[in-house]
């Protein structure tokens, strides 16, 4: 069985090797990494956080950028380790996204 | 499971040419493929384990394992002595 990282071997044509600027939400996302998988929390510990990365199925993994993978990897551990559930993730959503549209912010 | 001790650096070994499901750090590629031990990492938890959510025991042998490029890929045209090095457990690796 291989999964979607695994990659090796597979005709995949030229690498981009330019360094990329982190953006802000990306920071902030390996940041409640870490601390969610600190010892006092160990809620993604990284093996298991690579273990749902990997899980997400091909479509999701090729579509999904490095740091949305991270996202929907943790977000998936939280609801299911009881921490947080859909509802108040999609409601959390949502309120952003009506925040940035007031503001103009919105990607 | 691996039960002959520990192997040591020069070691022939072939990797378990296996396709299990789950968290595995082997990559595909070099399954099946025969190279020799040149270091010894130690023992480190399972990541096998670590990646369902267990605490990862018992511990693995950790190794790096060089191979020849031209013995992993086919039609290799790299120079002859170019290889390349991966670390494996223990229980992926069996006396060749």
């Amino acid at each position: 069985m291989r999964g979607p990282h695994d990659v090796g071997g597979i005709p995949a044509g030229p690498v981009d090797t330019e360094p990329h600027k982190m953006t802000f939400w990306e920071k902030q996302i390996d940041a409640m990494h870490t601390l969610l998988g600190d010892d006092k929390r160990r809620i993604t510990v990284r093996d298991q956080n690579r273990h749902y990365i990997e899980s997400l199925g091909q479509d999701a993994y090729t579509r999904l950028n490095y740091y949305e993978r991270w996202t929907a990897a943790m977000a998936l551990q939280l609801v299911k380790k009881g921490v947080l559930t859909q509802d108040e993730i999609d409601a959390k959503i949502a309120e952003i996204k009506q925040r940035l549209e007031e503001t103009g912010e919105l990607e | 499971m691996m039960s002959d001790g520990i192997l040591q650096p020069g070691q022939r070994v072939r990797v378990r040419e296996d396709y299990p499901p789950g968290h595995i750090r082997t990559p595909v590629y070099i399954r099946g493929k025969i190279g020799h031990v040149t270091r010894v990492f130690g023992e480190f938890e399972n990541p096998e384990r670590l990646g369902v959510g267990l605490d990862g025991k018992p511990k693995k042998m950790l190794y790096e394992v060089r191979f020849k490029q031209a013995d992993v890929w086919p039609n290799y045209n790299g120079p002859v002595h170019d290889t390349v090095d991966i670390d494996i457990y223990q229980h992926w690796l069996e006396k060749a």
